[in-house]
């Protein structure tokens, strides 16, 4: 493959892993049977979680909104296919810490009976109202980061976007679902990014691949053709981690999205290929997302790229890609360097599972022992980021957070690279992964501790206030009738109620106070004193 | 439970510290061609020394023996003492130095990564400072001397300073050329003069220069391999090299040449295997620079001004201090930062 090095930048670091992509890429993609149930959770994106609008024992049809997206960045979820709310509770999901979250249960009806759905006519339509539209498809970043498309399509008055760039780099190792819709998909992407390019108003679209997809590239460049389309598809080197969306864009672009910033202060948006590929079939065909391509591989018997309901447990999954082989112990939900272990083999797949892993013991060895840090500095070579990965290692590890931050310790983007190429085999990722929570906690300890200063600061200062106002109203009220001389009249009627209200207040013997001890007594003719001379006193 | 990166390279410690053995081999070669298989005792003598002594540190401090043991990283330390040390000088010279860097230099501070300076140096500076008589006698290369001690009487004269029967041992040492040139220097000679001591090579001491040139190829290994980055090396030798020439150009008949600079002395030992060391060394690519330069300027103005002969010793050690603060104010930027 060959590409013109004249039209690419470059990025600091990186490292090149075993790929293990020619596993999975030998079959096209296949197609699942339908299972009898699948498990939604609600919060399969980035941003809050969407309103339920269903009941349990509602009958749903595919494609159906079952949570509308609820705040400024929120996504919809849908029915994957027709059938029987049958359950909202919470169960586990395919996350790292393994916690149960709120999902809706379908029982297939076995018909898979689309909702009417029809194109958008998106030539005729209002921005706003597209842009609302595609609010309601549920469809987010397809690449592993599910940040809601509609989100990053509105337009920016403040910051337009004059280059639109599609991510098809797919760097991590094993992972070819991109690759093989690229192949096979490739028109779909392209119209995709046409509307894309449509809504953003950009001038530019640069598509990324890397070198080690060469059917893809051809495909790739035969859709740009057909569809006629002014984008350009630009073959970057195989060096991980080049898909990661900032480092793809300083590799097309050659411009460094500001660390604190959006990449669109730069002018640039980038979307992944998979995301293009789903606009496109909202757009063209009214199909909200309820399914996606996942990469099976590792210790599976027949490895490959399987288009999935969303909502499908891990287990119907493998099962598909012929069931898993002995000696398997583990399965990593997306890559070996990003990736986590599922919790369990019964979680559903989200729009965020781009490739589960059977591993084995072989496969994924268990690491050597940690050995100290010998500042060879490998990690600094090998950060895209151009941390010092032995620095922040070094404040992580004595929980100096404070400096760890000095050292942007929240640049970091946990790519593994550190991690891979150490030869003392330290688990740094773990180290800036608890670094990064720990200042997260101890924040959010300061900011409510404050609140709370705030609040008793604000309430003391409010008793203080109240108190000089009913002071000084008493010591006006108090002006004024002595000024006045038409208030004698006024003071004399006072006096006289005043006098009848002492007269019944001597009159009335309170109860229960006949027949109690001496004692009681005592207490009672104290109290009466003290009320006596507090009434006696001024405010 | 496992986390991500699920996977590494197959590198470690070890390896690293093997290759870094492996490129010394070709210096040693030539120094046992050039001056006698005396090294190779002191070898021997400085790493079972260093092995048996981190050992016993590793057990006093209740740490796991035999990983940090494997490591190679004591070897290290004790290959590039012995080299530095006379060949000639007495067995115990080498035990103490050896027990100096490994348990204060190295296991004082901590152990594996976090000594602040370079133990091998630190032990030939304590030796330098407490025994200088030994520590500039040099053995005269093996061109020069009818004299040709075997392994064995090698071993006899280092353990028991005891020489075959005709030998004297002011036949078979001298001092270095390094030394030499210092005291010659004060005597006012010339450096034409002095150049024609019959132990000048080409361009330094003769087989030192030879020996000073496969550490050269065995650092262009360590480079290649990536066990060591350009920087240091480069840094060091160019600003050595510039220094030493601005001066010689001014004044060659004070002023030693270059490439004396260069192949004399530790120069090239310094430059691919001690002012590399990656523990004791800076970290930034250009907080290197600067260390390197650093290392490089001092040892010039050691060697042209100072008490002692050599002084990369000295230089490596002071910069050593520095590094924190070299590091702190040579951070990289950051991608995505303005600085």
């Amino acid at each position: 493959m060959s590409f013109n090095l004249s039209d690419i930048f470059k990025f600091p670091g990186g490292v090149h892993p075993p790929e293990h992509k020619v596993e999975s890429t030998t079959q096209p993609i296949r197609t699942l049977p339908l299972p009898k149930k699948l498990v939604l959770p609600l919060r399969q994106h980035i941003g809050h979680i969407p309103k339920i609008l269903v009941q349990v024992g509602d009958h749903v049809l595919k494609g159906q909104l079952l949570a509308e997206a609820h705040g400024h960045v929120s996504a919809a979820v849908h029915a994957s296919t027709s059938g029987k709310v049958t359950a909202i509770d919470e169960q586990v999901i395919p996350h790292p810490s393994g916690l149960p979250d709120l999902c809706i249960t379908l029982e297939a009806d076995g018909k898979d009976e689309w909702l009417k759905h029809a194109p958008l006519d998106y030539l005729n339509m209002e921005r706003s109202e597209l842009i609302r539209r595609i609010a309601e498809s549920g469809i987010v970043g397809l690449g592993g980061a599910t940040f809601p498309t509609h989100v990053k399509l509105r337009p920016d008055a403040k910051h337009p976007v004059s280059t639109l760039i599609l991510n098809g780099a797919e760097c991590e190792p094993y992972i070819t679902c991109d690759d093989l819709l690229m192949r096979e998909r490739a028109d779909e992407i392209v119209h995709g990014a046409m509307i894309m390019q449509m809504l953003l108003g950009s001038t530019e679209c640069l598509i990324g691949l890397e070198d080690n997809k060469p059917e893809a590239v051809v495909a790739m460049n035969a859709a740009v053709a057909k569809a006629n389309f002014n984008a350009k598809v630009v073959v970057v080197p195989t060096l991980y981690p080049s898909g990661d969306s900032r480092r793809l864009i300083a590799l097309l672009t050659g411009k460094e999205s500001p660390a604190k910033g959006r990449t669109t202060e730069i002018g640039v948006q980038c979307f992944n290929v998979a995301t293009a590929q789903s606009l496109y079939r909202f757009i063209a065909h009214g199909e909200t997302i309820v399914s996606r391509i996942v990469t099976l591989t590792g210790n599976v018997a027949q490895p490959g790229n399987y288009d999935a309901l969303l909502g499908t447990s891990v287990r119907d999954l493998l099962q598909a890609a012929g069931g898993i082989r002995d000696n398997t112990d583990d399965y990593v939900m997306g890559g070996p360097m990003m990736g986590f272990s599922l919790p369990s083999v019964d979680v559903p797949m989200t729009k965020a599972m781009n490739c589960v892993i059977a591993s084995t013991p072989d496969l994924f060895p268990p690491p050597p022992m940690e050995m100290p840090c010998i500042r060879c500095v490998a990690c600094a070579d090998a950060c895209p980021v151009n941390l010092q990965p032995q620095e922040l290692y070094w404040y992580s590890k004595s929980s100096n957070l404070e400096k760890a931050q000095e050292y942007q310790l929240f640049d970091c983007i946990e790519c593994g690279c550190c991690s891979y190429v150490c030869p003392s085999h330290i688990p740094l990722v773990q180290y800036y992964r608890y670094a990064k929570s720990e200042t997260i906690a101890q924040e959010r300890a300061k900011r409510s501790a404050d609140l709370a200063r705030i609040r008793n600061d604000e309430r003391l200062a409010r008793i203080e206030r109240e108190k000089l106002e009913r002071a000084k109203k008493h010591a006006e009220r108090t002006a004024k009738s002595e000024n006045s001389g038409d208030n004698n009249e006024k003071k004399a009627a006072i006096e006289a109620a005043m006098a009848r209200a002492k007269e019944q207040k001597e009159t009335i013997t309170p109860q229960n106070v006949e027949n109690v001890s001496a004692n009681v007594a005592a207490e009672i003719a104290a109290v009466d004193a003290a009320r006596v001379q507090a009434a006696e006193k001024p405010e | 439970m496992k986390f991500s990166p699920f996977f590494t390279t197959n590198t470690s410690v070890s390896i690293v510290m093997l290759k870094v053995l492996l490129a010394l081999v070709p210096g040693i070669i030539a120094y046992v061609w050039a001056f006698g298989s005396g090294i190779v005792v002191s070898l021997i003598l400085a790493s079972a020394t260093a092995l048996l002594a981190e050992a016993a540190v590793l057990q006093l401090r209740n740490r796991p023996v035999m990983p940090f043991l494997l490591d190679g990283s004591a070897l290290v330390t004790a290959w590039l003492l012995a080299l530095a040390l006379p060949p000639i000088a007495p067995w115990w010279l080498v035990v103490v130095g050896t027990l100096i860097a490994i348990v204060i230099a190295k296991h004082l501070y901590g152990g594996l990564g976090q000594n602040p300076f370079n133990p091998a140096m630190v032990a030939y500076a304590a030796l330098l400072i407490s025994f200088p008589v030994i520590m500039t006698q040099w053995p005269v290369p093996l061109e020069l001397t009818t004299i040709k001690l075997s392994f064995i009487e090698q071993w006899q004269y280092i353990f028991n300073h005891v020489l075959p029967s005709g030998v004297g041992f002011d036949a078979m040492s001298s001092a270095t050329p390094l030394d030499y040139l210092k005291t010659q220097l004060k005597m006012h000679h010339t450096m034409e003069d002095i150049h024609q001591a019959k132990f000048f090579g080409m361009f330094a001491g003769k087989g030192a220069e030879i020996v000073a040139s496969m550490y050269l190829l065995g650092g262009l290994y360590l480079l290649h391999q990536r066990i060591i980055s350009w920087h240091i090396p480069v840094a060091f030798l160019t600003t050595l090299a510039v220094i030493s020439g601005v001066f010689h150009w001014v004044n060659p008949a004070h002023f030693s040449a270059p490439l004396f600079h260069l192949l004399g002395g530790a120069t090239m030992l310094c430059a691919f295997f001690i002012a590399t060391d990656p523990v004791s060394g800076a970290t930034t690519p250009k907080g290197k620079l600067i260390f390197a330069a650093g290392i490089a300027v001092l040892t010039w103005l050691i060697r042209t001004y100072g008490g002692y002969p050599d002084g990369v010793a000295f230089a490596v050690l002071l910069m050593n201090i520095l590094v924190p603060l070299i590091d702190a104010n040579t951070q990289p930027r950051v991608f995505g930062h303005s600085k």
